[in-house]
């Protein structure tokens, strides 16, 4: 062999090995991105892989209880609506009415079993609707009942 | 009248490129280096230009005046004055402004440091940095005017987002990143020159590496800051996340990593100059790209994004750099032929061979999971993520090659290696290596890839050490120095090699700590009522109480918890949620204890409001702050590397002096 056949040869042997590397990596790793109505369409149930989820937490389907750390709520995309259980607590930007992601799987018939919840946000952030004071609530419950500031 | 004075200084400095890419081009075609001066002049006008436009900014901010709508959108009344200042860099208007003031600034360092040096290519140069910051002036200009009012002016504005004031990281780590991107423009403007003027030889190749050695170390400060921004600031444990924005960051660090170690191959055996042009002009590709990426709204991310005009600007732009790049390559491809040739496969030109092999391979694999679901969106239509699994799966075993390269190397002979020499440089490293390897199994390291991260990243430490210390002690023989004084001169007289290897150190650090942290931590999430406590690991973390007051810019819940280690009391820690009045939601701030063996880190995930009970997550992450400390000894590394050098400057600009060119002789 020559120097240019081996090294030709070095050469292919690892770009075959990362080619083999990347499509198994996209083999497993892709993860198919669904709305509730396509979910729907397949019958509820998709296999044993996960998916995400993708859609709007429905207002006032919102459940969280913090003994069990056990939060339920529905997502939906405007036409169909999806149950979702989920242990842990809910992320700092994940409220009713705004934009979620949640990956996970779903037996036929029951509710999606999230293991990862992604809340969305924008840089371009709305400020609170006219006559609310989103911390008004716990400061009035929080505060004054201690009546001290540090 | 800010705005007015804003715009005007923005739109004579882009008259001002224009003019100055003419004249330059001009001045070089007919030889007059009264128009090459002028050319120069335009740079030193558009840095002044474009000082006054960030100033006017700032006035702006800091002074309140609402009727910038950017202002408005990013500043408020009760705004701490640093995060009005910093909130230049919060949106996208502001931080296109700090790119063209960078670029600017670099463009100005770049001819007054290499105006006498590099003769010929210099109006070139001059040139190629006026057209990029034609282009982001035109930006400024037009999509992502920051000068830009609104009437009538608010009398309040909505401050910076909340999750951009949360954490002082956010004073340097996109400043930072974006003189890492910014950076790379000149390298580009070098290689380009030398492509027009057809002078490839070896002078550009030098001052480019010295130029790529500091965008390299800027772009490793500004991911490495950005990780603990990431860390410290969203509360989820983590500090890289395959993220679009992240992964575009990455990018050019790899090319420009690729194409710091061709270049030495270029250098030393004058092999690789057409692949080291290509290198260049990708990386620098890769820097607009970056940019795209994080501005055009096109992938989702963590990052904010906007939608503007700007997208299909960036993609018109990377479209023809690409174009006119690659031509100018293939158009000089005669030029730079090699003229050496590649003796045997053991050898150091063949190590660097591979090693560019992997990271290219390592940046492609990066580009096509960020862009995976685009295209097959696009192709197929279906949506689909590409999620952390593939990036692990591809790029964990490129990434422990690229450390058994990185011990290997830089050791192995020029040419051709006998076995000899490799057994007496690597047998000994290699044992021990093994060694550390065999005492993580024993401490409970399993799986394949934790133990060659730690095995490899300890040979590569090992060999780094052994030939410092091999140095020192030869030279302490030979001039009877103490070992601390001939191990400093050593590294002082060697400064390319010696910080070179403290880079590589740094990369061990910071391998050893991704594996650490990543394999082997702990999470524990639970609802605490007031005295009672988890354990996690060796820790007992206690609720005590919550307590909660108003700051002027915002309304603070913070949750109190004692931290014992087997009964002893060794902190408190005061993780927070912090609600701000412009945000429905609250942005949590999380309390990390760092020490060198491992982090605890706590979320106040959520409290009941009458304070009875708090649901803390607690995580025990192992050697993170080697990440951090690593990544710090890789810049260090790095400015060794490129610290003057008074003696080799002199026989350089001696060199130089003799090639200079002389305008009126051919």
């Amino acid at each position: 062999m020559t120097k240019k056949t081996k090294l030709l040869l070095g050469g292919g042997i690892v770009v075959a090995a990362l080619a083999y590397l990347i499509n198994s990596g996209i083999q497993e790793a892709t993860v198919y991105y669904i709305t509730p109505s396509e979910l729907k369409a397949k019958g509820g149930a998709v296999s044993d892989r996960s998916f995400r989820l993708g859609g709007m937490v429905v207002p006032g389907s919102l459940h969280w209880e913090p003994q069990t750390l056990k939060l339920t709520f529905r997502l939906t995309d405007g036409k169909e609506e999806v149950p979702v259980e989920h242990t842990g607590s809910p992320p700092d930007l994940f409220k009713e009415g705004a934009g979620a992601v949640v990956e996970g799987k779903c037996v036929k018939g029951g509710p999606f079993q999230s293991s990862m919840i992604m809340a969305k946000h924008s840089e371009e952030y709305k400020p609170p609707e006219k006559g609310q004071t989103p911390t008004e609530h716990i400061h009035r419950t929080l505060v004054q009942p201690q009546g001290t500031q540090p | 009248m800010i705005s007015t004075l804003g715009r005007f200084s923005i739109w004579l400095a882009l008259a001002i490129t224009v003019y100055g890419v003419f004249v330059s081009v001009l001045g070089a075609r007919r030889r007059r280096p009264a128009l090459i001066e002028s050319g120069q002049g335009a740079v030193v006008s558009v840095f002044g230009l474009c000082t006054f436009a960030v100033l006017l900014m700032e006035a702006g901010l800091v002074g309140h005046d609402f009727s910038l709508q950017y202002v408005a959108r990013n500043a408020s009344l009760d705004t701490p004055l640093f995060y009005t200042i910093i909130a230049l860099w919060g949106a996208l208007e502001g931080s296109i402004l700090l790119w063209v003031w960078l670029l600017a600034l670099m463009s100005l360092l770049t001819v007054i440091i290499e105006r006498k040096r590099q003769g010929e290519l210099t109006p070139y140069v001059t040139a190629i940095l006026l057209c990029i910051s034609a282009f982001f002036l035109l930006l400024v200009a037009f999509p992502a005017d920051p000068f830009t009012t609104v009437l009538p002016a608010p009398a309040d504005g909505r401050g910076p987002n909340p999750l951009l004031q949360n954490h002082p990281l956010m004073a340097v780590h996109p400043p930072g990143l974006y003189a890492g991107y910014v950076g790379w423009s000149i390298p580009y403007a070098f290689g380009m020159a030398a492509l027009i003027t057809g002078r490839l030889g070896e002078a550009w190749i030098r001052t480019v590496r010295r130029w790529s050695i500091v965008a390299w170390a800027f772009l490793t400060v500004g991911i490495i800051v950005g990780g603990r921004w990431s860390y410290e600031v969203l509360g989820w444990g983590g500090y890289w996340a395959w993220d679009p924005v992240e992964n575009a960051s990455l990018l050019p660090w790899l090319t420009g990593t690729a194409f710091l170690h061709s270049i030495m191959v270029q250098e030393r055996r004058k092999m690789l100059k057409f692949w080291n042009v290509a290198l260049i002009i990708i990386t620098f590709a890769l820097t607009i790209f970056g940019t795209f990426l994080t501005r055009s709204g096109i992938l989702s991310s963590v990052h904010a994004f906007s939608d503007s005009a700007v997208g299909p600007l960036f993609l018109a732009f990377i479209g023809l750099i690409l174009l006119t790049s690659f031509s100018l390559l293939v158009y000089r491809s005669d030029k730079l032929q090699a003229e050496g040739d590649l003796d045997s496969l053991v050898s150091r030109e063949s190590t660097f061979l591979v090693n560019n092999l992997l990271l290219l391979g390592f940046a492609f694999a990066v580009l096509l999971g960020t862009l995976f679901p685009l295209l097959s969106e696009a192709v197929r239509g279906v949506k689909v993520s590409v999620g952390e699994p593939f990036f692990n799966t591809v790029n964990v075993p490129i990434g422990l090659g690229l450390i058994f390269l990185m011990a290997v190397g830089p050791l192995i002979a020029w040419r051709h290696a006998s076995l000899e020499s490799l057994r007496r440089t690597f047998a000994g490293p290699l044992c021990l290596a093994i060694l550390g390897a065999g005492i993580c199994w024993l401490l409970g390291v399993r799986g394949l890839y934790p133990l060659l991260a730690f095995g490899l990243s300890l040979f590569a430490a090992i060999t780094v050490m052994q030939e410092f210390v091999r140095g020192a002690r030869t030279r302490r023989r030979n001039t009877g120095e103490g070992y601390l004084t001939a191990l400093s001169k050593l590294t002082s007289r060697n400064r390319r090699r010696y910080g070179g290897f403290i880079v590589h150190l740094g990369v061990t650090f910071v391998v050893i700590g991704i594996t650490a942290s990543s394999v082997f931590k702990l999470e524990q999430e639970v609802t605490l009522r007031q005295g009672e406590s988890l354990q996690l690991g060796r820790y007992q973390v206690r609720f005590d109480d919550l307590s909660a007051w108003q700051e002027p810019q915002r309304f603070v819940v913070q949750g109190n918890f004692t931290i014992f280690n087997s009964n002893h009391k060794v902190a408190e820690m005061r993780p927070a949620k912090r609600f701000y009045p412009a945000e429905q939601q609250p942005i949590g701030t999380v309390d990390v204890r760092s020490t060198l063996r491992e982090d605890l880190y706590l979320v106040l995930s959520s409290f009941a409001q009458d304070g009875t009970t708090a649901t803390v997550k607690a995580l025990v992450r192992p050697l993170v702050m080697w990440i951090w400390f690593g990544g710090w000894v890789m810049v260090l590394g790095s400015l060794i590397a490129i610290w003057p050098d008074r003696r080799r400057a002199v026989a350089t600009d001696q060199a130089r002096e003799h090639m200079a060119w002389q305008p009126g002789r051919s």
